[in-house]
């Protein structure tokens, strides 16, 4: 394990107009580690994962990420075509849509293919054989290859969404409410997925979700907002088991048990 | 003798603010230590804050006040005020937990549930899987179910599910939580032998037992938690 982060934020906030979007948001994320943003709607988790992701810029604060070389680069401070290239390469961004995702109107096997391509393989062949294999690695038959993600089911949309963002290797993924939207039991599948992937790969993730039970499988880390504010972050089992902020209990107190 | 853990002057207490913030006090004035090769056995009635000791030590429950102290790598830590990652480096190296139920998840067989938390520590997953095996025959866990997860197996298997994946590592510390609740007479033995088989080894034990006998063939020593009583400690 190393003993730099990956991503240093500090201080970081957005406001929209006078309405504050998150405000005065600090922490560092290791590689390796997943953090779970929570929160109900409203609370900010979406705006700080936009501006961690720079699809959004914050107002004010900083957020540096160790890049390949080792050397940390200000996210705020680089040119647009150098934080698109890092977008495309060394980060990945689940929506909790897949059609934000994806490219409906291509087949799978483009949608995975595409983002290699980006990053400079040109060999039609290995294209391919790579996309086939991390088709089946999302559990998708090989003969769907071919399809268009239109007609694809809702799970299945997103498991080719995680593995056009895995295919390149990233080292940090955005995920906003992966398994929002989707069936219980497409939702365990998706999880246990995301769970594998995340430890085989030793991926770090910064993943914004609702679902508590969500947070507890995939995370180390929590971080629960309130009103655009960090009211408590620690282990995610220590949070979820002795929760101490008063928000904090109230969401948990909240969770219907089966 | 080694003393890999102290605990000193722990307070814990919980506070409801969904009930008008009402607070509940649970232990204060915690001090022991633990020594290795010794099974130290936390006693008194329920509710008397056992577990939540436990917890504590684990990092599971935060702690108002006090220190406890781990020999971790080649240092100490407070896990009492340890980040999150520490905490977790002290629970992937030095401090292991068997829980009183299993949290399962779904699609992961019994015997990856076993051999994930050598596999944590960078061991092969084959030779990870190869240890699983060899504990999950010794507590007698019928073969058919190794391949499948845990979820639909009754209290006695998931149990001894869990007392598998905290015995497989070589952490120097263990915390057992009611580690023999739910087994019969023959796999009660098998615990006690795996207990005694880890104080050979050097770690240092630390365990809730409801049940008179194991506690009789593990204690090295009992530490009575009524003592910690939160409020009775001013005396």
């Amino acid at each position: 394990m190393s003993d730099e982060p990956l991503l240093r934020v500090s201080a970081l906030s957005k406001f929209y107009g006078s309405r504050v979007g998150c405000e005065n948001i600090t922490f560092d994320l290791w590689p390796g580690e997943v953090l779970a943003v929570v929160g109900e709607s409203g609370s900010g988790k979406t705006t700080l994962l936009n501006c961690l992701s720079t699809r959004l810029l914050p107002s004010s604060g900083t957020a540096s990420y160790r890049m390949r070389d080792g050397q940390f680069r200000e996210l705020y401070r680089m040119s647009e075509a150098e934080r698109r290239f890092l977008m495309r390469t060394d980060w990945g961004f689940v929506h909790q849509n897949p059609a934000d995702g994806l490219r409906m109107t291509v087949s799978a096997g483009a949608n995975v293919g595409e983002r290699l391509m980006a990053v400079g393989d040109r060999h039609y062949g290995k294209i391919r054989a790579t996309a086939v294999d991390w088709l089946s690695r999302v559990e998708i038959d090989e003969d769907r290859i071919d399809d268009e993600p239109r007609a694809f089911s809702g799970g299945m949309r997103q498991r080719l969404q995680i593995a056009r963002n895995l295919v390149t290797g990233p080292r940090l993924v955005f995920m906003d409410e992966p398994t929002g939207g989707l069936d219980v039991s497409v939702q365990a599948r998706l999880l246990d997925l995301l769970r594998g992937l995340v430890t085989d790969l030793g991926l770090a993730a910064i993943v914004v979700t609702h679902d508590l039970a969500v947070a507890r499988l995939l995370s180390q880390r929590m971080m629960v907002m309130k009103d655009g504010h960090v009211v408590e972050s620690g282990l995610t089992d220590r949070v979820l088991d002795d929760p101490r902020a008063p928000y904090t209990q109230l969401l948990v107190s909240s969770i219907l048990q089966v | 003798m080694p003393t890999p853990l102290v605990v000193s002057d722990v307070a814990k207490s919980f506070t409801m603010h969904l009930r008008d913030g009402i607070k509940l006090p649970v232990v204060a004035g915690v001090s022991f230590s633990l020594r290795a090769g010794e099974c130290t056995v936390l006693g008194g009635p329920s509710g008397a804050g056992k577990s939540s000791i436990l917890k504590m030590l684990y990092g599971n429950y935060a702690v108002d006040e006090g220190q406890i102290i781990v020999q971790h790598e080649d240092g100490l830590i407070d896990l009492a005020t340890a980040s999150p990652r520490k905490v977790l480096a002290v629970r992937r190296l030095t401090i292991g937990y068997v829980s009183q139920f299993l949290r399962t998840v779904p699609r992961v067989s019994a015997l990856d549930v076993v051999a994930e938390p050598l596999v944590e520590r960078g061991e092969d997953r084959e030779v990870a899987r190869g240890k699983a095996r060899a504990l999950l025959a010794q507590l007698n866990l019928p073969e058919k179910l190794w391949a499948l997860p845990p979820a639909t197996f009754s209290g006695g298997e998931q149990q001894r599910v869990n007392i598998a994946r905290g015995f497989i590592t070589e952490h120097p510390i263990l915390l057992l939580d009611e580690p023999t609740a739910s087994l019969d007479a023959r796999n009660r033995d098998v615990v006690i032998a795996l207990i005694a088989a880890k104080k050979a080894a050097g770690v240092a034990l630390l365990g809730i037992f409801h049940d008179h006998d194991v506690r009789e063939a593990v204690a090295d020593r009992i530490i009575d938690v009524s003592a910690f009583a939160a409020g009775k400690i001013a005396a």
